[in-house]
């Protein structure tokens, strides 16, 4: 299936790994990407909070560019998923959008996570793991902006999303329940104001480790920037030597589908996953 | 009760319930209107930044309705909101709570106040300076220097430099910084256009 898909800015930076991972594993899936003719930056958290016309204009040129290659496009960043859709819905909009341009929406939005778990595909994977997460103990981190507000992304289970817990089963891991799985990170925070970042941050090791995980599964590349970069910081900070490796659920897909790549991947994380994956016998 | 017996439900009203100039009416001009609060506050116990905040975002949303702007203008709140949109999901009388923080955010910028939050605010600025600088995508390594001087200038804190330095070194050798940002897209007349809406 070829789809149109919008990395965004930091998978071509700081989420160099994701965009790997991504590209190795959707041809095993027989998903084809076609990255959005020009795409350009949707504008961030920077854009919505002080200039709401740019914060609408830029995602719109993308979703018009993504309408003229005529098909669904996929957003594995949650903040260019939610840009999207907050552009789609002032696009829609009945009594005309506020950038006057005619949109026919003809096209699905969707952020990777939910494509890539869709029924024929969690299929498609069961027959193809080769060498299941046996023992992996992960909570699944889903974050804010791909289910909030719903008015925007058109889910039904934003409090409870349930989609990463079964891939993760049939990837072989062991899923935990938590009550944190779509609690805020505060990403958009993480370089003006760091000190709030290690309270949030700090909340969600504490939280994870007492449901039993061994490491965080995310969606999500500024929740996965935000966990990994900082967690040695916050053990300093908190007295605490906190060892909780953050994949993405990509390179999960990856290592039990045995990607030749995946080591290459899980090298750019700042918390080394190598020594927990050794002692499940998984590398 | 019976269904017949249920009151019908009220007519929407065809005038606004605040005189145009007023702070409601504003928002509400946005499609923000805050006129259905009935101070639940269900926005401010599922709100994770609470602890940071000066006010509460059920006041903030008070104070709009009671059109107190230079109140909310003034506080720590609307910058330290991390728009993760928990109290707009929840809301139950459909109020865009977050919605309602950048507008205020929007009007801070606009009417040039003084910022509590210089450092939120900046970074703002710089993230969408240098999506210019960057031609329609994000200079992810200009925006940490530039932030990481403005930051300098305005305290110097040794060990938080130390840090981030170290840190920035660490991203790097992994190949997860590109110093000179990504390659500018095509279709650069119609970006130009867009990003002539970055005042300053």
């Amino acid at each position: 299936m070829k789809v149109s898909y919008y990395p965004g800015c930091s998978l071509e930076n700081t989420a160099v790994d994701y965009a790997a991972s991504i590209a190795g594993i959707t041809p095993l899936l027989d998903v084809e990407l076609e990255e959005i003719r020009d795409w350009n930056c949707c504008g961030a958290t920077a854009a919505h909070s002080i200039n709401q016309e740019l914060a609408l204009a830029l995602p719109a040129r993308n979703l018009m560019n993504a309408e003229k290659m005529g098909r669904d496009v996929v957003a594995p960043c949650a903040l260019c998923f939610n840009r999207l859709k907050v552009a789609e819905k002032a696009l829609k909009n009945p009594e005309g959008n506020p950038l006057g341009l005619s949109y026919p929406g003809t096209i699905k939005i969707w952020d990777l996570l939910d494509y890539l778990t869709q029924e024929d595909y969690l299929q498609i994977l069961a027959q193809k793991v080769a060498r299941p997460l046996t023992g992996l103990r992960a909570v699944s981190y889903y974050g804010c902006l791909v289910a909030r507000p719903p008015a925007m992304t058109d889910k039904t289970d934003h409090e409870n999303p349930q989609n990463m817990e079964r891939l993760l089963e049939v990837l072989g891991a062991t899923p935990l329940d938590w009550s944190f799985k779509t609690d805020c990170c505060g990403a958009g925070l993480s370089l003006s104001r760091p000190d709030i970042i290690d309270t949030l941050t700090q909340r969600l090791y504490e939280r994870a480790l007492a449901a039993g995980a061994e490491c965080f599964v995310v969606s999500c590349q500024m929740c996965q920037a935000n966990l990994d970069l900082t967690q040695e910081r916050i053990s300093k900070r908190f007295g605490q030597s906190y060892y909780l490796p953050v994949f993405y659920f990509t390179e999960l897909i990856g290592l039990a589908l045995g990607h030749p790549r995946v080591k290459e991947w899980l090298a750019k994380h700042l918390v080394n996953p190598l020594p927990l994956l050794q002692k499940k016998g998984l590398v | 009760m019976k269904k017949e017996d249920t009151p019908p439900m009220p007519e929407p009203r065809d005038k606004p319930l605040f005189p145009a100039f007023t702070l409601a009416a504003r928002l509400s001009q946005d499609h923000l209107s805050p006129d259905a609060c009935y101070q639940c506050r269900k926005c401010s116990c599922g709100c994770p930044l609470t602890f940071a905040m000066d006010l509460l975002p059920h006041q903030v949303i008070q104070l709009a309705l009671l059109g107190q702007e230079e109140k909310v203008l003034a506080s720590n709140t609307i910058w330290v909101c991390s728009s993760c949109e928990t109290c707009t999901t929840r809301c139950p009388n459909g109020i865009d709570i977050a919605g309602v923080m950048d507008w205020f955010k929007e009007q801070a910028v606009t009417q040039k106040k003084a910022v509590p939050q210089p450092e939120v605010a900046a970074f703002h600025r710089f993230f969408l300076e240098s999506i210019r600088a960057g031609q329609g995508r994000v200079a992810e390594a200009q925006l940490l220097r530039r932030f990481t001087f403005f930051k300098m200038r305005r305290k110097l804190d040794v060990r938080e430099l130390r840090e981030n330095m170290k840190l920035g070194w660490q991203l790097m050798k992994r190949g997860r910084m590109r110093l000179l940002g990504s390659p500018a897209p095509g279709g650069q007349r119609e970006i130009q256009e867009i990003l002539k809406l970055i005042k300053s």
